[in-house]
C-alpha cells in the first residue's frame, strides 16, 4: 500500500502489533472511521481493543445516564459518587478513549441510534452496535447497505454467560495466503434480516443452540415490547411458549433449545465481565481483518458460551 | 450464572497474580470487574513505550515506572472498594515461598517466560494450590488449569526450548538470515564491545592451525597508534573480507555449497572520503547517549527499508565509532540489548554486510531488531480473550468445580467451526519428575565429571533449580544459600571442583543423590549411571539425564539440534532474551504426539452438544490442524524464524 509513512512515534507503539498484521495493515487502520452504539461492558471492551490497535477515529453513540447498573461493567468510567456528573456514557468513555492512545480521534454522536439517517453512516467503515432492539438492529444494517461505499456492520450482544456476534460485510474480497501464493478470495453476506428469515429446517444440523435460543429471546423482547436484556424469571414460561410456537413453524424439535439454556438467558441479562472481554476481543480481532483485509473474516455468527467453553464460527446464509 | 454461590466464591476468594504485563492488565481488569475483592500482583518489570499498544492501565507518563503499582493504581480508580496488593519484585525472590502461596485461593499466571512458570509451578504444587497458567503471541493463546492430583502439571510435559546452531553454521555456513543475525549479536557484537575475556568463535580457522592463533590474540584490540576510522576498517576487512578469504581456502566446505564473497571496504565504500571524525563530533553534540544513532546520523529514516551493502557499510562504520568516541566506557561490558537503538543498528548492519557475503537476501532494522531481540508479537485482542478465559477457570477452581475445568486454545483459524477451543485437561504425567515422586538416571563419567559440572549443566540448567542443595545419604555435598557458615561455603566451593568419585562421599555408579530446591520444595532423587565414554557432539554435556524430558527440536528448521546440541555458547546464552518481552507463548503442544503413554488423549469437552462429539482419533489432532497452516503450533523462539511463518495471513 502507498501512502505515507509511519511516523516513528507510531513505529515506535505500534512495534508489538505490525509484526503481527505489517505496516500495510497497520496504515490502513490509521485511516479508518469507526462507529459504535451501545457503551456497556462488550461494546466498552472492543473499544478499548481498537484504539489501542490504532484506528484513526472511533464515534461513540450512547445518551444514557450513568447508572449504578453501567458501571458494573465498564472499566472506563472513573468510580465517582456523582454517578459521572450528568455526561452521558459516550461523553464519559470518551474520555477516557482519548487517554489510551492520543493518536485516535475519539468524539461523541449524541441522538437515538434509530433516527441516524443514512448520511451519517456513509462517513464510516464500520459501524458496530450493541445492546439495540432487533427492530434497530435491522435498519441500521439496511441503512449501511444503502450506502454506495462498503460499510462493514457488527452487531454484539451478551447475556450474562453467553455472547453473539453478527457480521455483515456484503461483498468481501480479500487475499488470502496460501502456502506460498496469495489468492484473492470473495464472499458473500446476508444481511442480518435476510439471515434471521432462513427457515431453521434449512440450516446445517448442528448449529449452535445458542442462536435459536438467542432469536427466541430477541423475538420476545420484540413482541412484548422490552427493551434488550428487560426480562427476569417471570417471563419465562411465556418465552418457553414462544419457543414451542417457533419450533412448530420452523419444524425444529424442541429440545434443540434446551429450558434450561432460555432460562439463563431470560434470568441473568446482566453481562458478565469475563464474557465481555472475550467477546469484545473477538469482535476486535474480526473489525481489525476487515479493515486490514488479511485473514479470513468470521462469516457471519460467532457464539460464546462460557458454560462450555465453545467459542463456535456458525454460517448462517444461504449462499 | 452469576448465582449467589459463583458470587461468594468470587468474594471471599484470595487471588495471586503473578505478572502485570500484556495478559496481566487485561486481567487485573477483568476480575476487578468481576467482583474480586482481594487480589495480590508480582511484577518486577517497569513500563516501557512498546508496552502501551497493549497494555491499556499505563500510559507514556508511566514510562519507566514499576507495572505492578501502575496497574493497581489503574484499577483502583474505577473500583477504588477492593484491595489490591502489588509487589514490584522477582517472584522468584525467596520472600515468595510455599507460605506466602499458601495464603491464596488461586495463582493465575500472565508470564513471559518457562523459568519463572516452572517456578510458579513448583511452588503451587509444593503449597497446594491451583494455578491457572496462560500465554499468548499474535493471534494465538492458551489457557490452562494445574490442579495437584488431579490434572498435570506445567512440567508434566516437555516445552519447546529456545532454537539453537550448530557452531559452524554460525561462523562458517550461514544460510539463513538468523544465522548472520546470532553471528553478528553473539559472536561480533560482544567481541567488539563485550567481556574481551568470554570465549569467542568469531575467528575462522584454516586448515593451517598455526597462522590464526598469533593473530587472533589481538586483532580486535585497537592498536595505540590507530585512530577509530583506521580501526574500524581493520575490523571491516578482517571480519568481511580476510576471514571469508580464509574460509575459502577449506574448499572440502564448499563443494556443495555456494562460495560466500569477500568485502572490503574499498569495494564498497572506494569513492567516500575515509577521514570523517571531525563530522561525526561536530554533529553529535547535543545528542544524549541514549539516543545516540547512526540512522539518524546517516539520515536515514524508515526502519521498514532494506539498506544496500553501502548504506549498510555506513551504518556499521557509523555505530562503531560512536560506540567507540561516545559510549567508551560502557565498551567491554556490553551486551546487546534489543532496546538499545545503536546496538541494534550495528548488528543489523553487520549481519544485512555478512548476509550480502554469503548471498543471503538483506532485510530491514525492523525485521533485524525483531529476530536479534526475539521479540514476541503481541496485540490487545488476544491477551483481552485470554484473560477473560482466565477467569472463567479461575471461578470453576474457586467453586471445587474440578470437574468442570478446561484446557482452552485460542487459535487463528476456525478447527471444526471453533475459534475458542475447550479440552479436557490431562491426567498428572506419573513419570514426571516434578509432581511425581520418578526418579531420575543420570549417565555420567564418574571418574572425570566435576560436582560443578552436575551442578551446572544438571541441577540449573535442566532441572531449573535456583537454591540447590545436594545430599548423599545424610551427608550434604552441596548447597547455596545466604545463610551459610564460612567454613561450609568454603567445603561447598572446595567440592564444586571435585570430581565426582573424589567427592568426601564420594558419588560413584549405583549412587542414589537427592538434589531438592528448599525455596520451590523439590525434591529429586537421582540415580547415578557411570559411563566411560561421550560423543562430544551429540553429548557435549558429557553426561546424559534419563526421566527429564527435553523439548523436542523444531522441525521447521533443520538446522535446529536438540537443546542442547552443539550450540555456541553465546547462543544459548541468548536464551533468557527470548522471553523478555512479554506475553510469551508455549502454545498448543507440538509434543502432543510425543505424550508419554499412560497419558489420556485429549478430548473435546462436549458437555452441551453429545451430538457433535467426535471420536478420539480426531479429536486428537485438533489443537494440531488449525486450519491450513501447520506452523500455527508455535514454539518459544519463533520470533528467531523467518516471521512470515507464524505471523497470520
Amino acid at each position: 500500500m502507498n501512502g505515507e509513512e509511519l511516523t516513528e512515534q507510531e513505529t515506535a507503539l505500534y512495534d508489538r502489533q505490525i509484526r503481527v498484521w505489517g505496516v500495510d495493515a497497520q496504515k490502513r487502520l490509521s485511516k479508518s472511521h469507526v462507529f459504535v452504539s451501545g457503551l456497556k461492558g462488550t461494546a466498552v471492551e472492543f473499544c478499548k481493543n481498537i484504539v489501542l490497535a490504532g484506528v484513526g477515529s472511533l464515534t461513540l453513540n450512547d445518551d444514557n445516564p450513568v447508572t449504578e447498573e453501567a458501571l458494573a461493567a465498564n472499566f472506563l468510567i472513573p468510580f465517582d459518587e456523582n454517578m459521572g456528573g450528568g455526561g452521558s456514557l459516550a461523553e464519559l468513555c470518551c474520555d477516557s478513549l482519548k487517554d489510551f492512545n492520543p493518536m485516535v480521534h475519539v468524539s461523541v454522536e449524541k441522538g437515538d441510534l434509530s433516527s441516524f439517517d443514512v448520511d451519517l453512516f456513509e462517513k464510516f467503515d464500520v459501524v458496530v452496535i450493541s445492546c439495540c432492539s432487533l427492530a434497530a438492529k435491522k435498519s441500521v444494517n439496511e441503512k449501511c447497505r444503502k450506502l454506495s461505499k462498503q460499510v462493514a456492520f457488527y452487531s454484539v450482544d451478551c447475556r450474562d454467560s453467553c455472547g453473539e456476534i453478527f457480521v455483515d460485510l456484503q461483498k468481501y474480497a480479500y487475499a488470502k495466503k496460501k502456502a506460498d501464493e496469495t489468492v484473492e478470495c470473495q464472499l458473500d453476506y446476508p444481511s442480518f434480516e435476510e439471515a434471521i428469515a432462513i427457515p431453521w429446517r434449512s440450516l446445517p444440523k448442528r448449529v449452535s443452540k445458542l442462536y435459536f435460543a438467542m432469536r427466541v429471546v430477541e423475538r420476545f423482547e420484540e413482541v412484548e415490547r422490552r427493551k434488550p436484556g428487560e426480562t427476569s424469571i417471570e417471563d419465562l414460561l411465556n418465552v418457553l411458549k414462544l419457543r414451542n410456537e417457533l419450533c412448530l413453524a420452523h419444524s425444529l424439535n424442541e429440545s434443540q433449545i434446551p429450558d434450561s439454556l432460555l432460562e439463563r438467558l431470560v434470568v441473568s441479562t446482566k453481562e458478565f465481565p469475563p464474557v465481555s472481554a472475550v467477546l469484545g476481543g473477538i469482535l476486535g480481532q474480526e473489525v481489525i481483518k476487515a479493515i486490514s483485509g488479511k485473514g479470513d473474516p468470521l462469516k457471519n455468527f460467532f457464539f460464546f458460551d462460557s458454560v462450555d467453553g465453545k467459542g463456535l464460527i456458525e454460517d448462517i446464509s444461504t449462499s | 450464572m452469576a448465582s449467589g454461590e459463583q458470587l461468594s466464591a468470587i468474594k471471599g476468594a484470595k487471588v495471586l497474580m503473578v505478572g502485570a504485563g500484556g495478559i496481566g492488565c487485561e486481567l487485573l481488569k477483568t476480575l476487578a470487574l468481576s467482583g474480586f475483592q482481594d487480589i495480590h500482583i508480582i511484577d518486577m518489570d517497569t513500563i516501557e513505550v512498546s508496552n502501551l499498544n497493549r497494555q491499556f492501565l499505563f500510559r507514556q507518563s508511566h514510562v519507566g515506572q514499576s507495572k505492578a503499582k501502575v496497574a493497581r493504581d489503574a484499577v483502583l480508580r474505577f473500583r477504588p472498594q477492593i484491595s489490591i496488593t502489588p509487589y514490584h519484585a522477582n517472584v522468584k525472590d525467596s520472600n515468595f515461598n510455599v507460605d506466602f502461596f499458601k495464603q491464596f485461593s488461586v495463582v493465575l499466571n500472565g508470564l513471559d517466560n518457562l523459568d519463572a512458570r516452572r517456578h510458579v509451578n513448583r511452588l503451587c504444587l509444593a503449597a497446594d494450590v491451583p494455578l491457572v497458567e496462560s500465554g499468548t503471541t499474535g493471534f494465538l493463546g492458551q489457557v490452562t488449569v494445574h490442579i495437584k492430583g488431579h490434572t498435570e502439571c506445567y512440567e508434566c510435559q516437555p516445552k519447546p526450548a529456545p532454537k539453537t546452531y550448530p557452531v559452524c553454521t554460525i561462523t562458517s555456513t550461514p544460510s539463513k538470515f538468523v544465522h548472520c543475525i546470532v553471528w553478528a549479536k553473539d559472536l561480533l557484537f560482544a567481541k567488539l564491545f563485550g567481556d574481551k575475556n568470554q570465549d569467542n568463535d568469531l575467528n575462522v580457522r584454516s586448515n593451517d592451525t598455526t597462522t590464526s592463533s598469533d593473530h587472533s590474540e589481538d586483532i580486535f584490540e585497537r592498536r595505540k597508534d590507530e585512530d577509530i576510522q583506521q580501526y574500524a576498517n581493520r575490523i571491516y576487512d578482517h571480519v568481511f573480507g580476510h576471514n571469508i578469504q580464509t574460509a575459502l581456502s577449506n574448499e572440502e566446505t564448499w563443494k556443495n555449497r555456494n562460495k560466500p564473497r569477500p568485502i572490503y571496504v574499498k569495494d564498497v565504500l572506494s569513492d567516500e572520503p575515509i577521514q570523517q571524525n571531525g563530522n561525526t563530533d561536530k554533529m553529535l553534540d547535543n545528542d544524549n547517549l541514549s539516543s545516540l544513532s547512526a540512522m539518524a546520523y546517516l539520515g536515514l529514516k524508515n526502519p521498514q527499508d532494506i539498506w544496500s551493502l553501502k548504506e549498510n557499510s555506513r551504518i556499521f562504520f557509523a555505530a562503531l565509532k560512536l560506540f567507540f568516541s561516545k559510549r567508551q566506557k560502557e565498551v567491554g561490558n556490553l551486551t546487546f540489548d534489543k532496546d538499545d537503538p545503536l546496538a541494534v543498528e550495528f548488528v543489523t548492519a553487520a549481519a544485512n554486510i555478512r548476509a550480502a557475503s554469503f548471498n543471503i537476501p538483506l532485510h530491514s532494522l525492523f525485521e533485524a531488531k525483531g529476530i536479534a531481540g526475539n521479540i514476541v508479537h503481541a496485540v490487545a485482542t488476544t491477551n483481552a480473550i485470554i484473560a477473560g478465559l482466565i477467569v472463567i477457570e479461575a471461578i470453576k477452581v474457586l467453586q471445587n468445580d474440578t470437574k468442570s475445568c478446561r484446557m482452552t486454545y485460542c487459535c487463528e483459524h476456525p478447527s471444526r467451526k471453533m475459534l475458542l477451543m475447550p479440552v479436557e485437561p490431562f491426567e498428572p504425567n506419573k513419570s514426571c519428575y516434578v509432581c511425581s515422586e520418578t526418579p531420575l538416571l543420570l549417565e555420567v563419567n564418574t571418574h572425570r565429571a566435576k560436582l560443578r559440572d552436575l551442578v551446572e549443566k544438571i541441577v540449573t540448567s535442566k532441572l531449573g533449580m535456583s537454591l540447590p542443595l545436594i545430599t548423599h545419604g545424610s551427608s550434604l555435598l552441596y548447597e547455596v544459600g545466604d545463610d551459610l557458615e564460612e567454613d561450609m561455603v568454603a567445603t561447598y566451593a572446595a567440592n564444586l571442583e571435585k570430581v565426582l568419585s573424589e567427592l568426601p562421599y564420594a558419588i560413584t555408579g549405583g549412587t542414589i543423590i537427592t538434589v531438592e530446591d528448599l525455596q520451590q520444595e523439590l525434591v529429586c532423587n537421582i540415580n547415578i549411571k557411570h559411563r566411560e565414554e561421550f560423543d562430544e557432539e551429540k553429548e557435549p554435556d558429557g553426561m546424559v539425564l534419563h526421566g527429564w524430558t527435553p523439548a523436542p527440536a523444531a522441525e521447521n528448521n533443520k538446522d535446529a539440534t536438540d537443546n542442547n546440541g552443539a550450540s555456541t555458547s553465546s547462543t544459548s546464552k541468548s536464551a533468557p532474551d527470548a522471553m523478555e518481552d512479554d506475553d510469551v507463548l508455549l502454545i498448543i503442544e507440538t509434543g502432543i504426539e510425543t505424550i508419554p503413554a499412560g497419558g489420556k488423549k485429549r478430548k473435546l469437552s462436549d458437555v452441551s452438544n453429545p451430538d457433535t462429539a467426535v471420536d478420539e482419533k480426531r479429536s486428537k489432532k485438533i489443537p494440531e490442524q488449525p486450519e491450513n497452516n501447520g506452523d500455527v503450533i508455535v514454539n518459544l523462539d519463533d520470533g528467531n524464524d523467518d516471521m512470515s511463518e507464524t505471523v497470520p495471513q
